[in-house]
C-alpha cells in the first residue's frame, strides 16, 4: 500500500487497478510529470500561528529553513506545507525525531493557493518510549489541486500518539498514515474528519500494524459529502502474530447530503494473534428528516438546521482533540465550512 | 384569528383530513378530541408545514395571511408553534443552544434584534424554574435521554421562551403524572392572552380540567363532526367516541 508516488516518474502514479488506490485513481487525473513549481516566499504564520511554537515551512516543496526537527521537552511545532502554484508540481519530505520523554504538539497545515497544482509529501516520525506526540493536520486546498501525503509513524512500547486530520478535500487528495504500533503501554488515536462539497475528493487511508502485546488503538473518522463530492476511508488494522491482548477499535461514519455524492469505506481487520479485542463500525446515512422538521418548526431555517445537525454529527471528532487551542482552531475552521 | 376552511390533507397518497373546517378567534382555546387515527396529529403537522403532509384542497388563514404556502420556519416566525406528541431528540445540540438559535432565527426573520446570551440565560433560568426543571438538563443535547415527561416539559419551556401566538399542543398530557400535568398546564395557561389562539389536541378530558377550553371539537375520520362547549368533553369522557366512528355514521 505504500507505493511511493514520485512526481518525476509517471510510472509511480497508481491507477484504480492497484487495489489500494481503487477509489482514488491518481493516474486518471495525472498522466505526466508536472513542470516544477516556481520558488515562492512565505512569511511565518498559517492557521495555527496563534498557538505559537517553532515553525518549519515548505513553500512549493522547498524548505524555508530547516527540513528536519528534533523535539525535546514540551514543544509545539508548526509544520507548514504551503503551495502557491498553478499547473505545476512539487514535493518535499521531512523527518521529525522525538527525544524520550518529550511532549510534542505537531500542528501540520497544508495551505494551498493557486490552481491545479500537484503536491506530494512524505513525513517520517519516530516516537520513543515515554514520549507523547499529538499531531493535528489541517488540509485546506483549492478545489482543483492534486495532493498525496504519506506519513510513516513508528511507535515503541510506552509511546503515545494522537492524530486528527481535518480536510475539505481537493480535486484528488489522499492522506496515508502508516503506523507501526509498539504494543505494551502504547496508546494510539487516529482520527479523521472530512467535509466535502462541489466535486472534491479526499481519501483517508491508514494502516496500523500492531506488533507488540496489549497495544491500544482507537480510530474515529467522520465525514460529510455534498454535491458530487466523494469521500474515501480505508482503514486497516493488522494484529500480528504474538500481538496478544491488542485492543483496537475503528469507526467510520459519514453523511451523504448530495444525491450524487459518494462515500467509499473499506474498514479491514486482519488478526493473527489471540485474545484480542477488535471491532469496527461503519455507517453511511442521511440527516434525520424528522429532526430537520422539528428544528424548522422552531424557526430554524432549513439550511441552518442542516448545518447545525451536520456540525453536531462531526463535532465528536473535534471534541476528541486533546488540547483546547487546537480544538478551537479546528472548530472554527469547520463551522465556517458548513 | 385562525380560519381553516375545507382542508384536505394527504400523507403519501392517503387522504387523512377530508374537509376540515375550524375557526379559532383571538384569545380562545379550542380543544380537539377524537379517536386514535382520526387525524389530530396530521392537523398539527399540516398547520406547521411538515413535508409529506400535503394540503390538496382548502385554505388556512392565519391573521389574514395564507399559511399553506410558507416554509415551516417562516410559519414559526409568524407565531406558529407545535408542541409535538413525540418530541424529537437532537443529538449533539445542547438544549440551550438549540432554543437560543431558534429564538434568534425567528427574531431575524421578523426583523427584530437578536437576544444577547446573558439576557437569554436570565429568561431561561426564570422559565425553567417556573416549570420546575433542572437547569443543568438544558446543557445536555436536546431531548436525548430525557424521559417522556421531561420531553413534554421541554416543549412547554420552548413555548414559553419563543412566545408563539398560535399554540398547537398535541397530546401534551401523555406521559405526564398528575403533578407534572399541573405544572405544565400552569405554563400553558400563563400564555393565554387576547392576542393568542390555542389548539389543544387531546385524547382525554383530564387535561381540560387544567386548561379550560372555550370550545371543544370532535375530530373523526378527518373532519370535525361535532362541536360544543366544555361539557362536550365530559360527555365524550363518559360515552367514548363510538358514535363518531365511521361504522356508526
Ligand atoms: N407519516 C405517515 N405515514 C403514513 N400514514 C400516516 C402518517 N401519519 C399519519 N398517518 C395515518 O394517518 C391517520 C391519522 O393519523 P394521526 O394524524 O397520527 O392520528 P391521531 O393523531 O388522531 O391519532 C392514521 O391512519 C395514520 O396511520
Ligand atoms: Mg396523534
Amino acid at each position: 500500500m505504500s507505493t511511493a508516488v514520485d512526481l518525476r516518474d509517471p510510472s509511480t502514479f497508481p491507477s484504480r487497478r492497484v487495489e489500494a488506490w481503487k477509489y482514488t485513481d491518481l493516474a486518471r487525473v495525472l498522466r505526466e510529470t508536472p513542470p516544477p513549481s516556481p520558488t515562492v516566499e512565505t512569511a511565518p504564520g498559517g492557521p495555527f500561528a496563534a498557538l505559537g511554537g517553532e515553525e518549519i515551512a515548505f513553500a512549493n516543496g522547498r524548505a524555508v529553513g530547516a527540513d528536519a526537527f528534533v523535539a525535546s521537552g514540551e514543544q509545539t511545532l508548526r509544520l507548514r506545507f504551503v503551495s502557491d502554484a498553478t499547473g505545476t508540481g512539487h514535493s518535499a519530505s521531512v523527518r521529525i525525531a522525538v527525544k524520550p520523554g518529550a511532549k510534542l504538539t505537531l500542528l501540520e497545515s497544508h495551505e494551498g493557493a493557486g490552481a491545479g497544482y500537484v503536491a506530494s509529501y512524505r513525513i517520517d516520525l519516530d516516537i520513543p518510549a515515554g514520549a507523547e506526540v499529538t499531531r493535528v493536520v489541517l488540509i485546506d486546498e483549492p478545489a482543483d489541486a492534486i495532493s498525496v501525503s504519506v506519513a510513516h509513524v513508528k511507535t515503541v512500547p510506552g509511546a503515545v500518539y494522537r492524530q486528527t486530520t481535518i480536510t475539505s478535500g481537493a480535486r484528488l487528495q489522499r492522506q496515508e498514515t502508516h503506523l507501526a504500533h509498539g504494543g505494551e503501554g502504547t496508546e494510539v488515536t487516529l482520527d479523521g474528519l472530512y467535509a466535502l462539497s462541489g466535486e472534491r475528493h479526499t481519501d483517508l487511508t491508514s494502516v496500523v500494524r500492531h506488533g507488540g502485546l496489549n497495544g491500544v488503538t482507537s480510530q474515529l473518522t467522520k465525514g460529510v459529502v455534498r454535491d458530487t463530492a466523494r469521500g474515501v476511508f480505508q482503514g486497516k488494522i493488522v494484529v500480528e502474530r504474538g500481538a496478544d491482548g491488542t485492543d483496537a477499535r475503528m469507526g467510520h461514519h459519514a453523511l451523504i447530503l448530495g444525491e450524487r455524492a459518494e462515500v467509499d469505506a473499506k474498514p479491514e481487520l486482519e488478526i493473527y494473534a489471540d485474545d484480542v479485542q477488535c471491532a469496527h463500525g461503519n455507517t453511511v446515512g442521511n440527516l434525520d428528516e424528522s429532526a430537520l422538521f422539528y428544528m424548522q418548526q422552531r424557526g430554524i431555517p432549513a439550511d441552518e438546521a442542516r448545518a447545525l445537525l451536520t456540525q453536531a454529527f462531526l463535532i465528536e471528532v473535534v471534541d476528541r482533540i486533546a488540547h483546547d487551542g487546537e480544538r478551537e482552531v479546528v472548530r472554527e475552521w469547520l463551522t465556517a465550512r458548513l | 384569528m385562525l380560519k381553516i376552511n375545507n382542508l384536505h390533507v394527504s400523507v403519501g397518497d392517503k387522504p387523512i383530513l377530508k374537509g376540515l373546517t375550524l375557526d379559532v378567534p383571538a384569545g380562545e382555546v379550542h380543544a380537539i378530541m377524537g379517536p386514535n387515527g382520526a387525524g389530530k396529529s396530521t392537523l398539527g403537522y399540516a398547520l406547521s408545514g411538515r413535508p409529506g403532509y400535503e394540503a390538496t384542497e382548502g385554505a388556512v388563514d392565519w391573521r389574514g395571511e395564507s399559511l399553506l404556502d410558507l416554509e415551516p420556519a417562516e410559519r414559526a416566525a409568524k407565531g406558529v408553534f407545535l408542541s409535538f406528541q413525540y418530541p424529537i431528540e437532537i443529538p449533539g445540540v445542547p438544549a440551550l443552544t438549540f432554543v437560543r438559535t431558534a429564538l434568534n432565527a425567528q427574531k431575524r426573520a421578523r426583523g427584530e434584534e437578536e437576544v444577547s446570551a446573558p439576557a437569554f440565560l436570565k429568561q431561561v433560568k426564570a422559565a425553567s424554574a417556573a416549570l420546575k426543571m433542572d437547569f443543568d438538563m438544558l446543557k445536555r443535547p436536546l431531548n436525548v435521554g430525557f424521559s417522556g415527561g421531561e420531553k413534554k416539559r421541554m416543549e412547554i419551556l420552548q413555548m414559553a421562551l419563543l412566545e408563539p401566538s398560535l399554540l398547537i399542543l398535541d397530546e401534551t398530557d401523555s406521559g405526564l403524572d398528575i403533578d407534572a400535568l399541573r405544572i405544565v398546564s400552569e405554563g400553558v395557561n400563563a400564555l393565554r392572552s387576547p392576542d393568542r389562539a390555542m389548539l389543544v389536541i387531546t385524547h382525554y378530558q383530564r387535561l381540560l380540567d387544567y386548561i379550560k377550553p372555550d370550545r371543544v371539537h370532535v375530530l373523526a375520520a378527518g373532519r370535525i363532526v361535532a362541536s360544543g362547549g366544555p361539557e362536550l368533553a365530559h360527555q365524550l369522557e363518559a360515552e367514548g367516541y363510538d358514535k363518531y366512528l365511521p361504522q356508526a355514521a
